[in-house]
């Protein structure tokens, strides 16, 4: 047991204030001091992605980060991507292409899909599935993840194009 | 119809918004839930002099575990030998990983600094690795009280089989082995045990394939009455078999939550998951085929050893690789003679369980690897040789007594090769080769056996004998149907096709349809998720509960529609009155069976449910896969340029599911063909204990997976359908190592072994070049 330190973690817009020990992951600080479980550990060394959380807007490994690198920052996990009832464009298109099995794995795919489609809104194939190799799915052999973020694109490309009269 | 339609998962809306619920989500959830680490072995083999922990520090070792007998799952055969698993280790330590003492702590964290700092005293011993010492005569035995360290020894010879291969035109003669592997679901194990202070009863919510089992072995173990311990699949993040047997962990935490009177938890970390959950494949095989000069196989005499690890895996003993090899290698080509000599060895390794294909992955690369070099060393084409030698006339029975159930093989294999355009293929890689390029092509015909029923079990003598599975259907005042299955999907989308098949015979949209799973409390007892088998099962006794169902309703509605039940039609929700536009909704058909029982005939008891049982005999799915490769003769790399699989699985409850099996099934077999391999030093280290070191395959390196279907009908499954689970991983590695060999050929190489690393590749070519 070692010393605790408070620490006010920004998380989907709700401000939580929490008292952590120096050496906690910001996962464990989500799933354990916010309750929010959606952010999994599958290997807690860096390499599968299943905790991929968003920390200003860049997609980090939320078993690699300490809890209190994150004071100041704003944090998007998997919980703020739906608004309300309605899902977000990349997680309708995960349901409609069947990109998820067990679904554990899910949540790190769609928060780097969601980066990846608000740093480059048209990403090429290429692109997509360079982005996607940094995390590891065991059900579903990818193509299915690939095709959800590639048509997301494509929506949502469609739909912020301005109309014209 | 809404069997074949590709309807989206009801699963899946949890899963994508972060709401699902993963056993590691219970212990965050949880009040006061106290934490368990194990403390687990350096050593991989030797006795244990001391275990200390810290003063003050709360742990349990297997001293204090004494009463709790070993897991011993049993074969009543005897050729099999069981041994037994202390669910700590007690005497001796027989694999490094295998756990020690448990100590309790507040956090998980606190609980890891305790593990740490546990003092163990270990004297010792040659540990035992390779199978080939495991079996010198004189060999130390990794059971001391065990005669040798064959676990199961399985052997037939069908009559006058040297006689044909002294008179055959040709005799191949293949040494093969494969990779050691992990099935690496995304989550690892994990068990959280919560005591009811009120009942006195357990709740153990698990990570496990099948709820049930796990809830009869622990009481068993424990010696509570099974009613005492609910045990609870939540959302499961993957099995492929590493779920499906029963992990010691989850007794001793049962155990220890029962002493200590608090909830506790057990989630595993990935380290972890590779030194201790359960390894697989890992065979090493000798096989030697004989062939007429046409090319037709006339015999094949196997001598096939599997590694099985240190224990025996509940409840399907470590018998259960070693007996599928011998049962099952001569796969889908006729042939009538046939001795094979099957061995399943323990070592000082980590124990051996299913995943994914069990052996099939293995067994069917040699007989892939036979014919295609058969028909090298013949001059004749890989596809003709499959066309001369697989099973064309049904029911076919094996060398081994199998009975195979109608199938398309002959026609995949056509279909394939019309897809992938081979003639244009050759062209293309004569082109290639000329510029020093070498692309290659690979076929695997494959037969999955699925969906087995009682007595195929009960022909392996299990003393757990697994096969029927039943489903509890109500319908409830409201008009909404549950289905209570005894099957655990964990991804497989079952609930979805269920919904499906019980849509269809109920008339109503399957939204009205929820199925519930994973729970011992409120499902009938069943076997779980495992051997492609929920589909079929699940899927049978749903239609049979169904049938049953709506014929109360329809007695019920015809009585409200003053009709006879024959005039009833159920569709749309609602009881129609045939020919008409006369009908009620099926809430007020439901409402009047529940509160207004007044109205029902008099031989019509109250309430709407019904139970179906189905117990089949099991049914062959079968497929050709086809690879594409570029082989990078300087780096070694293999390039995976196309992967295609015709399958024939019957009828597909819901083909968008189906082709999601197929993908991730051929991803995992592609992970077995190139990366994916566990090591042990010599002195029993595992060296791969993380996902650096233990390569499965990203979205980099996984093709497109092109997946078209036949749909050949079955009499072994009532709605059709045949189990699709493990085609993928089966056909996959063989049809890459066979694209690899015919990318090589110019070099007159064979690859026989998995993984085909780079390292390996440019051994073999740098072995050909002299």
């Amino acid at each position: 047991m070692t010393a605790t330190v408070d620490v006010t973690l920004n998380v989907n817009d709700t401000v939580y204030s929490v008292r952590v020990e120096p050496r906690k992951t910001l996962a464990d600080a989500l799933r354990e001091d916010c309750w929010l479980t959606g952010t999994h550990l599958g290997c807690e060394h860096g390499v599968c992605g299943a905790c991929t959380v968003l920390v200003d807007g860049e997609p980090v490994r939320s078993c690699l980060m300490f809890a209190v690198q994150c004071e100041g920052t704003s944090i998007r996990t998997i919980e703020g991507v739906a608004d309300g009832d309605r899902l977000h464009p990349l997680q309708e298109q995960f349901c409609e292409h069947h990109a998820l099995q067990c679904g554990f794995c899910t949540p790190g795919f769609i928060m780097l899909g969601l980066a990846l489609l608000e740093s480059d809104p048209s990403p090429d194939d290429a692109k997509i599935k360079e982005v996607l190799s940094s995390n590891l799915c065991r059900c579903t052999g990818y193509q299915n993840i690939t095709k959800a973020v590639r048509v997301t694109a494509e929506i949502m490309g469609t739909a912020s194009r301005p109309d014209r009269d | 119809m809404w069997v074949g339609e590709s309807l989206r998962r009801v699963e899946d809306r949890a899963l994508v918004t972060g709401a699902g619920r993963f056993v590691a989500d219970y212990e965050s959830a949880a009040r006061d839930c106290l934490a368990l680490r194990f403390v687990r072995s350096t050593a991989a083999r030797g006795r244990i002099l001391a275990i200390e922990a810290p003063d003050g520090a709360q742990m349990f070792t297997g001293q204090d575990l004494a009463e709790v007998p070993p897991i011993r799952p049993l074969l009543h055969r005897p050729d099999f030998q069981p041994v037994g698993q202390p669910v700590l280790a007690c005497d001796e330590v027989r694999f490094v990983g295998e756990a020690l003492a448990v100590v309790v702590a507040p956090s998980q964290s606190d609980a890891e600094d305790l593990a740490q700092s546990v003092i163990v005293d270990v004297d010792p011993l040659d540990p035992i690795l390779d199978v080939g010492a495991a079996l010198e005569p004189g060999s130390p035995t990794v059971h001391p009280r065990a005669e040798s360290n064959v676990l199961i020894e399985a052997r037939m010879a069908t009559d006058g089989i040297d006689e044909v291969f002294e008179r055959a035109a040709q005799v191949v003669e293949i040494d093969l082995r494969s990779g050691r592997e992990n099935a690496m679901p995304l989550e690892a194990r994990g068990a959280y045990v919560e005591p009811d202070p009120a009942t006195g009863r357990i709740t153990l919510v698990a990570s496990t394939q099948n709820a049930h089992i796990i809830r009869t072995v622990i009481a068993d173990l424990l010696e509570m009455p099974e009613s005492q311990l609910r045990v609870v699949a939540p959302d499961v993040g993957g099995g492929f078999g590493q779920k499906q047997c029963l992990p010691a962990e989850y007794v001793v935490a049962v155990w220890v939550a029962r002493r200590l009177n608090k909830p506790v938890a057990w989630i595993e970390d990935r380290r972890e998951n590779f030194l201790s959950s359960f390894h697989s494949r890992d065979q090493r095989y000798t096989v030697r085929g004989a062939f007429d000069d046409r090319g037709r196989l006339l015999a094949v005499d196997a001598d096939l050893l599997c590694n099985v690890g240190a224990y025996s895996s509940y409840p399907v003993t470590g018998a259960v690789e070693t007996l599928m090899a011998f049962g099952e290698l001569p796969g889908p080509y006729d042939f009538e003679n046939y001795r094979v000599r099957s061995r399943g060895v323990l070592t000082n390794t980590c124990t051996v369980a299913p995943y994914r294909g069990v052996s099939r992955p293995v067994i069917t690369l040699a007989m892939e690897r036979l014919i295609d070099i058969g028909g090298r060393r013949l001059g004749i084409d890989p596809v003709e040789m499959r066309r001369i030698n697989l099973v064309r006339d049904f029911p076919y029975v094996s060398p081994t007594g199998l009975t195979m159930d109608k199938g398309a093989y002959v026609e995949s294999l056509d279909e394939a090769v019309r897809l992938i355009d081979l003639d244009a293929f050759r062209q293309r890689q004569e082109v290639h080769r000329n510029k020093g390029e070498y692309l290659g092509i690979g076929f695997c015909t494959l037969a999955e056996r699925t969906a087995y029923g009682t007595p195929v079990f009960a022909g392996r003598s299990m003393d757990v004998v697994p096969g029927f599975e039943q489903v509890d259907m109500t319908m409830d005042p409201s008009g909404y149907v549950e289905a209570r299955i005894g099957t655990s999907p964990h991804g497989q989308g079952l609930a979805t096709s269920l919904s499906q098949v019980i849509a269809d015979e109920l008339g109503v949209t399957p939204d009205k349809v929820r199925v519930e799973h994973g729970d011992t409390d409120r499902t009938p007892y069943g076997w779980g998720t495992f051997a492609s088998r929920s589909m079929v099962l699940s899927g049978g006794a749903a239609k049979l509960a169904a049938e049953k169902l709506r014929e109360k309703v329809k007695l019920v509605a015809a009585e409200l529609l003053e009709v006879g039940v024959d005039d009833v039609d159920l569709i749309s929700n609602t009881a129609r009155v045939k020919g008409t536009d006369i009908s009620i909704g099926l809430r007020e058909v439901a409402r009047t069976a529940y509160h207004r029982a007044q109205k029902l005939p008099e031989d019509v008891t109250p309430g709407l449910s019904a139970t179906g049982v189905y117990d089949p005999p099991g049914t062959y799915s079968n497929a050709c896969h086809t690879a594409l490769v570029r082989v990078d003769t300087e780096t070694g790399e293999v390039i995976l340029e196309r992967f295609l699989v015709v399958e024939d699985a019957g009828v597909l409850i819901n083909p968008m599911i189906a082709d999601g099996q197929v993908a991730g099934g051929v991803a995992q077999g592609i992970g077995g063909a190139l990366y994916e391999n566990l090591v042990y030093d010599e002195w029993g280290n595992l060296v791969t204990t993380s996902l650096m070191d233990y390569l499965v395959p990203t979205a980099a390196e996984i093709p497109e997976i092109e997946v078209h279907h036949l749909e050949t009908v079955t009499d072994h499954s009532i709605t059709g359908a045949k189990g699709l689970g493990e085609g993928g991983t089966i056909g996959a590695s063989p049809a890459v190592i066979s694209a690899i060999s015919d990318a090589l050929s110019p070099f007159g190489i064979e690859v026989l072994e998995t993984p085909a690393t780079p390292d390996h590749i440019r051994g073999l070519i740098r072995a050909a070049k002299g």
